[in-house]
């Protein structure tokens, strides 16, 4: 029942979020705002986790099939998990816990200080003033920061098989190029797109909903990074049934 | 003026509002008094549309809000300024930039014009030398004074407010009854005041409906109030040592 509950309010939330926009010079101008929160302030972590996945991915392969199997594989299975699993599905999880709870948070403490309320009152559809830019922001921003992460990871991959010998240049960079299918790209980014919006999305429903006080906000800040994540993993593997 | 005809609210099982019939008059600072959880601000919320009335009518000079269309209650909802409890500003905004918030959106005035009329409100509550301060760096009166600004920008019909003096001291509690006052008569607003100060009752009410359990349980001004002999209205209206040495004293 209250599965049915929410998937109801979930999908009039959305139709209101995606209403017209009241004043289009505003919305843009919160855009830009949200994309350099969601966007730009993500860019710190998503180096540091994919430089060392990418790094770690490539000591773990060297360690796997050392002295039986080709060492350009080290280059291959780099690749293939950044590109395939790591930086579409991994990346916006690990954003869920930093944008979503960030959106969650926000939300939740102007429900609860009545700024909400306060929009409302003044003729403003609230939801598509607060919600619809960072919905946007996050669905143009992701795929870029995952774009960025796989380059990374792979790079990070190749240097440090540098610096530990396990892989030649040439045998890793054979290995990155060998059998490389352009599609896994565009999956990886078909995936990513549709993780962005459930994050942003199912974060901003649960902040917006937040009913209470302080403790409730870290609730419903709570629920938006545990729901964001297991939506995003159950929809993982019904997109690679699908796309694969 | 506002008219508020037969209405009822409940939430589950628990009645709220039963059958309440209000009319707040125009140009007058209208109150609403009562115990807290008495329904004044469901109330409240149910009159500017932020949750839907069971049963009954609201109309906004002749205007029945309650059957409204979305768009039509959003042309209502221009009309109406609203000081919340807790002042409820955008803590990511200045000053003026609160106050030119609504003008933003749904003016078609210039920069220029936002520019002096943004200056105006803050002129009107006092406050014309802090309009790049953020809401963090504001006392609660100050807060209050910029709410009662960003409430006027769009020059309202009816203005709405909650608690207007919680949590001030009784120095600066005058001051904002006073301000409200004014403006009622300066612009020739329907003000309606929720409040449960007896303080500001008596220093600034022209008409007051008193709640209880729900129900309007009695009508009528202040010395109307003083003199009355409802027993239930008396136990609110007293319930301080300070009324209570008043009345004794009169």
């Amino acid at each position: 029942m209250g599965v049915i509950f929410h998937i109801g309010r979930y999908t009039q939330f959305i139709r209101a979020v995606l209403r017209k926009p009241d004043k289009w010079a505003m919305f843009r101008k919160l855009l830009v705002s949200e994309l350099g929160i969601i966007g730009v302030q993500s860019i710190g972590i998503v180096v540091l986790l994919a430089t060392f996945m990418g790094a770690v991915m490539c000591l773990q392969t060297a360690h796997q099939i050392s002295g039986w199997i080709p060492v350009y594989t080290i280059g291959f299975t780099v690749r293939q998990t950044m590109i395939l699993e790591f930086s579409p599905t991994l990346i916006p999880i690990i954003l869920a816990g930093k944008v979503g709870s960030n959106i969650a948070s926000q939300l939740g403490t102007m429900r609860v200080t009545e700024q909400i309320d306060a929009l409302e009152i003044m003729g403003v559809n609230s939801r598509g003033y607060l919600v619809l830019p960072k919905i946007i922001a996050g669905f143009v921003s992701i795929p870029i920061l995952v774009i960025f992460s796989m380059s990374l990871g792979i790079a990070a991959g190749a240097a440090i098989a540098q610096v530990t010998g396990v892989s030649s240049m040439e045998d890793y960079i054979y290995g990155i190029q060998i059998d490389f299918k352009t599609y896994d790209v565009t999956y990886a980014l078909i995936k990513t797109s549709i993780f962005a919006l459930i994050m942003t999305s199912v974060s901003a429903y649960h902040g917006y909903h937040t009913d209470g006080g302080a403790l409730d906000v870290a609730r419903s800040s709570t629920k938006a990074v545990v729901y964001s994540a297991v939506i995003i993993m159950v929809s993982n593997l019904i997109l690679t049934q699908i796309l694969l | 003026m506002i008219e508020v005809r037969g209405i009822h609210k409940s939430f589950g099982d628990q009645n709220v509002l039963s059958n309440i019939n209000a009319t707040f008059e125009k140009g007058k600072v209208n109150f609403v008094i009562g115990r807290s959880g008495s329904g004044k601000s469901v109330m409240t919320k149910c009159i500017v549309g932020l949750l839907e009335p069971d049963e009954g009518v609201i109309l906004f000079d002749g205007r029945d809000f309650t059957s409204m269309n979305l768009k039509d209650r959003k042309e209502i909802r221009k009309e109406i300024g609203m000081l919340f409890q807790g002042s409820a500003l955008f803590d990511s905004m200045t000053v003026a930039e609160n106050v030119r918030f609504p003008l933003m959106m749904f003016s078609q005035m210039s920069e220029e014009e936002m520019d002096i009329r943004v200056q105006h409100c803050l002129t009107r509550v006092e406050l014309e030398d802090s309009p790049d301060k953020l809401p963090s760096e504001l006392s609660g009166g100050m807060k209050k004074r910029v709410g009662i600004a960003r409430a006027i920008s769009m020059n309202p019909k009816y203005l709405f407010c909650d608690e207007p003096n919680s949590g001030l001291d009784p120095q600066t509690a005058i001051v904002i009854d006073n301000l409200i006052v004014d403006i009622t008569k300066e612009y020739g607003m329907t003000t309606v005041v929720i409040s449960h100060d007896m303080n500001s009752v008596m220093e600034a009410s022209d008409t007051i409906h008193f709640l209880h359990d729900g129900v309007v349980a009695w009508k009528g001004d202040n010395s109307e109030m003083m003199s009355s002999n409802n027993e239930i209205l008396d136990d609110f209206v007293y319930a301080s040592k300070l009324m209570k040495r008043l009345r004794n004293n009169k």
